[in-house]
């Protein structure tokens, strides 16, 4: 029987076990240093602030790998051999593989900032990085101040989390706005403003230039490179994006770049080794508009899906379809649909239209091509929206008159929520007349 | 995990969780609130109850409100979960199960030993407790109080007090603001203002049941009891208007609203026992146990219950029609027979047009439980109930030393053993262990029935929005009646089940917007996929087809 081997854990790993599992009867074995068994990354802050415990996190009851037949093993892995198609542990024990997925999505940048490994200075990824932040800032007597590096998605997960133990937070963003290389303008200054109001020190174009240490070697204070202020503070959130965790197979023969390198089947240049999730990287650049590492959840689980038809005998290709994504900033939920770019990286043919509301908690930016008026994709903050409506609308091509219109048909939010559609629709059709 | 961190039985909690000094103070009022009833329970005798009454349930209520304006208003709007898992009452620390057991008790002594609160026996004055809301009592309905109606009141209160509390927790959440006024009129109006003041029409020769209008059979298990039914057929034109609509709703108000709506309209808009376990049960939902094991134990439960109720309320009701035939415009038999009638054709119906959704367990149960029921329906029929004697020592270890005919022993055993143990002591007093729909979930026989229609003939459902789930599991994990919403939400699939009383807090708690309670078409409502949305089309069509 053809023996599988997955390595992580996350949701590209499980999801290609499962997927395996419903089509054949291969042995799977998913190996994990991190948990014993599969829960969700993106809940972890949730724990931190006390909605959920660790064990809600875990998608799967745990019967549910023996009843599977998913064999789970705790180990590191060290290296990779395949010549003989074995893996090494970091306690010396060793797994034969007929087929290897590598699936072991990423690790917190740190780009060698003095003092990025003192004690108190972490990311926030892993189980083990809640572990540690409970530890250095269990509340605000244990950690007076926190200071958070990287204004991106987990930055500001982490500020929530602080927030939520009343632990003062102040926010360095390297960029004039918060996330402003992935939000259009009036967005971003929007959700700066929300920072603010939740009492977070938002410190805009700053840099870090050391962390201090203190007599024990913990973190003790940083120091902003534009002003030289050096401020007190226990904990460091270093959240300036994350990385392919990779650096075990540095030492094989499997090609690499900043990622994995795989071809549109998920091969990695050896044969059957596949690399999938956070860890991949494609070959020959982004798909579409695509990143060539996509560091994102749903993609690890579509990659998933793919390579367990491939793996199982029916040859695939990954081709995502249209780009959406979502998050939530504080109390502001966030979806994409479709591309949307900013300022910065934006075709020349790419138009916008904006709409904010006076509560500045909600807006919507709809983008389009300025000559064919073909619709692109909208990011909308506070109003849910509908995946399945605009996945349609982006296959159809519509036209933004068409969508802008239509909006109606595309909402999402709960029941007897106020709509906004109309505003929007008047505010489209004035700043027409005005061009 | 070996580190894993346990905080539910600490008293030490992290420090954002400590509450202002303005909430001490309310928390101080509410409990001063508190303390007046106690003094009362144990006979202090209050000059004049009417204001002690009045400062007693204000300070409750004041108390309540402040608290919770302290607790919301000074944030911005949004979910407002922190620490419900720190919480030594929110996590079945030690706050939480010390209420449990303060609730039991409260339970105990309100159902067995009504005299321990103060009710004046065989005549005499009430005294203690339920003295102090005689004058609240006489008010409304002119007469001194039971301790049905302190329950009664308390539980008013307590529905407005925390229903003002979860209004101001979800202010950003207008579905979840206008449920919460809905089972705040319907508990005050239709619970307890209008029956006390129905109770003023009440004569010499004209007399009605205390009759909450929305409380419906099988809820309402002595809905259709001989005294009950007699009442309504002698109080003429307004009873037999009553006696009908009882009836109406159970066959045709709420199989409508049940279809174009779910089993919410009633659950999570116009219930007492949803009321309660919406408001002041809001802050125990996340105790619902969501395994596996926990939902096999929760589908024979309660079609348990419900069969219990059916062959339960027909003896009783056979039974009188058999020896007082010409009182009644049915006969024991035509009654049984348009019983067992009635449930052959709603099975016969369902397990043709509705095959292919019901899975083996299910197809087994229902057919099994159909057989024990026209058994049932065939024995009433050969035998006369009445005259079936059970000494009911046998089966209460002595505690209860009466004889019982067959279908008042069948009667007392369900009002016993269901009515009070479950609904009540179980279902309420455990809300800080069990979660706050304990009784909703494995009980309750009236959801069984609207939720059964749920599953099978109803508009309702949850819709997932596309791929955008990222299995973080806060809605599994705020769904009071242990769904695990996540498994469905994760894999793109419609949530279509009977148990779901649409409290909407699933959706409200999903950070990415993924949860939608809708009423639509019938078609395609239960969609169970392979892959979801925003992959290769190719591959969608190719598994989801199969």
């Amino acid at each position: 029987m053809e023996h599988v081997v997955i390595i992580g854990n996350g949701i590209s790993g499980v999801t290609v076990a499962r997927h395996i599992r419903k089509n054949s009867d291969k042995k799977i074995t998913i190996v994990s240093a991190e948990t014993d068994y599969f829960f969700s990354r993106t809940a972890l802050m949730y724990i931190y602030m006390g909605h959920m415990k660790f064990e809600h996190t875990q998608p799967y009851e745990n019967s549910f790998w023996k009843k599977n037949r998913i064999e789970l093993k705790k180990g590191f892995v060290e290296t990779v051999e395949t010549e003989s198609k074995t893996l090494r542990f970091a306690g010396g024990d060793t797994l034969q593989y007929d087929k290897l997925v590598i699936a072991t999505g990423s690790k917190p940048n740190k780009f060698g900032w003095p003092g990025q490994d003192l004690d108190g200075a972490q990311g926030l990824y892993s189980k083990q990085d809640l572990d540690s932040i409970e530890r250095n800032a269990p509340d605000n007597k244990t950690c007076k101040r926190a200071v958070i590096v990287g204004g991106g998605l987990i930055g500001i997960e982490l500020a929530e989390m602080l927030n939520s133990r009343s632990i003062p937070v102040t926010f360095l963003v390297r960029e004039d706005s918060f996330w402003n290389g992935v939000l259009p303008k009036g967005e971003s200054a929007m959700i700066n403003r929300h920072i603010k109001n939740h009492h977070i020190d938002l410190r805009l174009s700053t840099n870090l230039k050391e962390i201090k240490s203190d007599e024990n070697g913990k973190v003790k204070s940083i120091v902003i490179t534009e002003t030289g202020e050096e401020i007190e503070c226990n904990v460091v959130g270093l959240t300036a994006g994350v990385a392919p965790n990779i650096d075990f197979i540095k030492t094989s023969n499997i090609e690499t770049n900043r990622g994995v390198l795989v071809n549109r089947q998920l091969e990695t240049n050896i044969p059957d080794v596949y690399a999938i999730g956070d860890c991949a990287e494609q070959r020959d650049g982004g798909i579409g508009q695509r990143r060539p590492i996509e560091a994102v959840w749903y993609t690890g689980r579509m990659m998933g899906e793919v390579l367990a038809q491939t793996i199982c005998g029916n040859p695939l290709e990954y081709k995502p379809g249209h780009w959406f994504n979502s998050a939530k900033f504080l109390d502001i939920e966030y979806q994409t649909y479709g591309w949307v770019f900013a300022d910065r990286g934006r075709p020349e043919y790419e138009e916008h239209f904006h709409w904010i509301h006076e509560d500045d908690t909600k807006c919507i930016t709809v983008a389009y091509h300025k000559d064919t008026k073909q619709f692109l994709g909208i990011n909308t903050f506070g109003i849910r929206m509908r995946h399945e409506t605009f996945d349609r609308w982006l296959t159809e091509k519509r036209d933004v008159d068409y969508v802008i219109k239509n909006l109606p048909e595309a909402n999402f939010d709960p029941e007897f929520y106020k709509h906004f559609e109309k505003d929007i629709l008047a505010s489209y059709n004035k700043q027409l007349q005005t061009v | 995990m070996s580190n894993k961190i346990d905080h539910s039985m600490s008293l030490a909690s992290p420090d954002a969780l400590n509450i202002t000094t303005k909430q001490k103070i309310a928390l101080a009022f509410g409990l001063i609130g508190l303390f007046i009833l106690v003094l009362a329970l144990f006979n202090v005798d209050f000059p004049n109850r009417a204001v002690f009454l009045t400062l007693s349930l204000g300070l409750v209520i004041g108390g309540t409100i402040v608290y919770s304006r302290e607790a919301y208003l000074t944030k911005l709007e949004g979910i407002k979960n922190d620490g419900v898992w720190f919480k030594s009452l929110t996590s079945r620390g030690v706050l939480g199960w010390s209420l449990g057991i303060v609730l039991t008790v409260f339970y105990i002594v309100l159902y067995f030993f009504p005299a321990l609160l103060g009710l004046g026996t065989n005549g005499e004055a009430n005294t203690g407790l339920i003295a102090l809301f005689d004058p609240l009592s006489n008010l409304l309905s002119g007469n001194n109080a039971s301790q049905w109606f302190v329950y009664g009141t308390l539980y008013t209160v307590a529905i407005l007090a925390f229903g003002y509390k979860f209004m101001l927790k979800y202010r950003h959440n207008r579905y979840q603001q206008l449920r919460t006024g809905s089972v705040m009129f319907f508990q005050t109006a239709f619970a307890f203002v209008i029956p006390e003041l129905m109770a003023r029409l009440n004569s010499d020769d004209f007399s009605l049941p205390y009759n909450d209008l929305k409380n419906m059979w099988p809820l309402n298990y002595y809905a259709f009891d001989q005294w009950r039914v007699d009442q309504f057929i002698n109080a003429q034109t307004v009873g037999l208007f009553f006696l009908i609509l009882g009836v109406v709703m159970v066959f045709v108000i709420s199989p409508y609203l049940t279809y174009k709506y779910g089993k919410r309209w009633y659950c999570s808009w116009v219930c007492g026992c949803g009321g309660l376990a919406e408001t002041a049960g809001d802050s125990f939902r996340q105790l619902s146990n969501k395994g596996v094991k926990a939902w096999k134990f929760e589908r024979w439960m309660i079609n348990s219950v419900l069969v219990f109720s059916i062959v339960t309320t027909v003896a009783v009701i056979s039974t009188y029609l058999g020896y007082d035939s010409e009182k009644y415009w049915f006969t024991k038999n035509a009654f049984l027979i348009s019983i067992g009638v009635f449930l052959t054709l709603l099975l016969a119906g369902i397990l043709y047009y509705k095959r292919k959704e019901l899975n083996k367990s299910a197809f087994r149960g229902a057919i099994g439980y159909y057989i024990l029921t026209i058994a049932f329906l065939v024995f009433y029929s050969f035998f006369d109930l009445s005259q079936i004697k059970i000494d009911a020592s046998y089966f209460s270890f002595g505690l209860n030393q009466n004889t019982y005919s067959f279908d008042s022993g069948l009667r007392s055993f369900y009002g016993f053993g269901i009515g009070s143990i479950f609904s009540g002591v179980i279902g309420t007093g455990f809300y800080p262990i069990l979660g706050n729909r304990a009784w909703c979930r494995m009980g309750c026989p009236m959801a069984t029935i609207m939720g059964i229609q749920q599953r099978l003939f109803s508009k309702f459902r949850i819709t997932t929005n596309g791929g955008q789930c990222i299995s973080c599991g806060n809605c599994s994990n705020s769904c009071e009646m242990g769904i695990d919403v996540r498994a469905y939400a994760q894999k793109g699939e419609n949530i279509v089940r009977s148990s779901c009383v649409g409290c909407g807090v699933c959706s409200a708690v999903c950070p990415r917007g993924v949860l939608k309670l809708e009423n639509d078409s019938m078609d395609g409502r239960i969609n169970p996929t392979e892959v979801l949305l925003g992959n290769d089309v190719d591959l969608m069509d190719l598994l989801n087809k199969n």
